[in-house]
């Protein structure tokens, strides 16, 4: 079968972001980008159920600015087969992203989408739940296992209480949790060859659908500061601080 | 204006984070409706009556929303959504996982996390695992929101809505709930307790966790970890502070062998009061810690649990 997963460039996860001085948005130039966590997983996943036989070929989709390209090859070099670029230089809200991952699947037809479950910039954790209402299809979000058998897919998600066993009808969406897998280092004999795999550019209009953005950024801003702690020398201190200081305990 | 709050519950009760999600419906203003939909969940219906603030509560029982199956939820949120300017659900595992299926089933862009309303239709939500914050302005006709629960007070009882019963909507097939493994605990919730005391890699150990259960117990705190303790296996994955785990800000947080990655930060360090104690005297941890104390663990937490006897 065939698996279309989603990998956004993102600012590194272990980056500190700054907010520009005009409050309009936060500084990414000559910041480092990366793929997003938890596509990295989401590729892993296609990856390995390639390897398992399961999965006959694995498309990448991402969307945004030429150096996505980057991002593609590197889920290339994991194993993807082939890329497509949407390229836009506007901001794409996950609506929008959904629309866009919509269009492709109708023309690509895949029997299971792999998404991350959250994109660490604007932490919205909404794309995948949207691609799969704008389909009708299932939804299995914040996995950390799969098991495909025909038609059907168990899968078991994280939830705020523990875990939570599922079974959806395939075609589906999946999003991944941190627990699904370990992603793999890319090496370099499989970085030359994804240089070799195809890798599509289109453009959103390609696809005919409107991505204006449905909110506005208003303005960004550092969140406060907490007030410098101090250090304490014995546990007797910090007791003592708890009880007649803060009066917590 | 007509608020819609969409209730999380076990079927008797309601999770913490709903009253907190009506007192940001109270923020935006207009009558409050709570749903409450599930499974058996009579109970949680007359508690949802009780919250103050609510003027009306709908109640849907079926057997196909155990689980809160987010594809049988949507598709009954959606029948009923024409009514409300406003839908909100707390921003936990429950409300992440059908809301967003929810707006785009209504073409519409929801707004995740909120941590402020500024208006009916502006908001602040966290970006960046919280280093930066945005207020954002929606121009959707129905603003469909879920609401980070630290951001607002809990609402309190003492309300006495009228409960209505809604006839369920369909069983849409497309998945199906095969059951749940809860991790048991006799401590309070980790998004309720007044007190939390987390471990990290430091720990060592899933049996090392003992001494912070211990310490915990005697504080009556819930306990919690950070990714890499979840990841090695010391604790469930319910365990998890963080970016991409559960979101905090209890009274009193404690971080034991947690080194203060942003990604851990991002969900404690809105706690009033922060302790840590870290062996490491950079630790980046104790930046955010109100008393931060460098030394060993296996040391110190026994030595704490001992003096506050
Ligand atoms: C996409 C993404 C999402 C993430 N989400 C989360 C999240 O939600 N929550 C989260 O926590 N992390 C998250 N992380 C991981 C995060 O980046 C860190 O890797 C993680 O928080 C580190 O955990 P730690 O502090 O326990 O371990 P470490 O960084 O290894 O720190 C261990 C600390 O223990 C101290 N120590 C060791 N032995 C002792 C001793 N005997 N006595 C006292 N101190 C001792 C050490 O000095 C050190 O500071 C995420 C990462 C990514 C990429
Ligand atoms: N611009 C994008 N390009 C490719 N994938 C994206 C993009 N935005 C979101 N996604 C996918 O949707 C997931 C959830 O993103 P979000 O809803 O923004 O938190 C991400 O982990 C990606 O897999």
């Amino acid at each position: 079968m065939k698996v279309l997963v989603t990998v956004k460039r993102v600012i590194d996860p272990y980056v500190k972001v700054r907010v520009k001085s005009d409050g309009t948005g936060v500084e990414t130039a000559n910041v480092k980008m990366a793929m997003n966590p938890f596509c990295e997983i989401a590729v892993e996943q296609a990856v390995r159920m390639k390897e398992a036989g399961v999965v006959t070929e694995i498309i990448a989709v991402s969307i945004g600015a030429t150096q996505c390209q980057e991002t593609l090859r590197t889920a290339m070099a994991m194993g993807v087969d082939r890329g497509i670029l949407v390229e836009t230089a506007a901001e794409v809200q996950p609506l929008a992203v959904a629309k866009i991952v919509k269009a492709i699947i109708d023309k690509e037809q895949p029997k299971l989408v792999i998404m991350g479950k959250q994109a660490i910039d604007d932490d919205s954790n909404q794309s995948g739940q949207m691609v799969s209402a704008l389909l009708g299809w299932p939804q299995a979000t914040f996995t950390s296992a799969i098991t495909v058998n025909g038609d059907e897919a168990e899968v078991k998600r994280e939830i705020d209480g523990g875990m939570e066993q599922l079974t959806i009808k395939l075609p589906a969406v999946i999003t991944t949790d941190l627990r699904l897998n370990e992603p793999r280092y890319v090496t370099l004999p499989n970085i030359m060859k994804a240089k070799k795999k195809p890798l599509e550019i289109i453009k959103p209009e390609d696809l005919g659908v409107d991505i204006a953005p449905r909110l506005k950024t208003l303005k960004v801003a550092e969140p406060p500061k907490r007030s410098a702690g101090v250090k304490v020398e014995d546990v007797k201190e910090l007791v003592s601080k708890l009880k007649n200081e803060a009066r917590v305990i | 204006m007509a608020v819609l709050v969409i209730a999380e519950h076990d079927g008797k009760l309601l999770k913490p984070g709903t009253t907190n999600t009506v007192t940001a419906a109270t923020k935006i203003g207009g009558d409050i409706t709570m749903l409450v939909i599930g499974h058996d969940c009579g109970g949680a219906a007359q508690v949802a009556a009780q919250v103050a603030g609510v003027s009306k509560v709908l109640h849907v029982d079926a057997a196909h929303y155990a689980g809160a199956v987010a594809e049988n939820i949507t598709a009954l949120v959606q029948s009923i959504a024409q009514h409300y300017s406003h839908i909100l659900a707390p921003a936990t595992g429950f409300g992440k996982n059908f809301m967003p299926r929810l707006a785009a089933m209504l073409d519409v862009q929801q707004i995740s996390d909120i941590s402020a309303v500024e208006s009916a239709d502006t908001f602040v939500r966290p970006i960046y695992a919280g280093n930066v914050m945005a207020t954002v302005q929606s121009t959707d006709s129905i603003k469909v929101i879920t609401v980070r629960a630290t951001g607002f007070e809990a609402a309190a009882t003492g309300g006495s809505a009228a409960v209505e019963s809604l006839a369920a909507g369909p069983d849409t097939g497309l998945s199906r709930f095969n059951g749940q493994e809860l991790s048991k605990s006799d401590r309070p919730e980790l998004t309720a307790a007044r007190i939390i005391v987390s471990g990290g890699r430091g720990m060592g150990s899933g049996e090392n966790f003992k001494i912070l259960e211990t310490l915990a117990d005697k504080l009556g705190a819930a306990v919690g970890a950070s990714r890499a303790a979840v990841d090695s296996g010391y604790v469930p994955n319910d365990y998890q502070v963080g970016q991409t785990g559960k979101i905090v800000a209890p009274d009193l947080y404690i971080a034991v062998g947690i080194s203060g990655a942003i990604q851990h930060l991002a969900g404690m360090k809105d706690s009033k009061v922060i302790i840590a104690i870290n062996k490491d005297a950079e630790a980046p941890i104790f930046s955010v810690a109100d008393y931060w104390l460098v030394d060993d663990l296996f040391k110190a937490v026994p030595e704490l649990t001992q003096q506050l006897s």
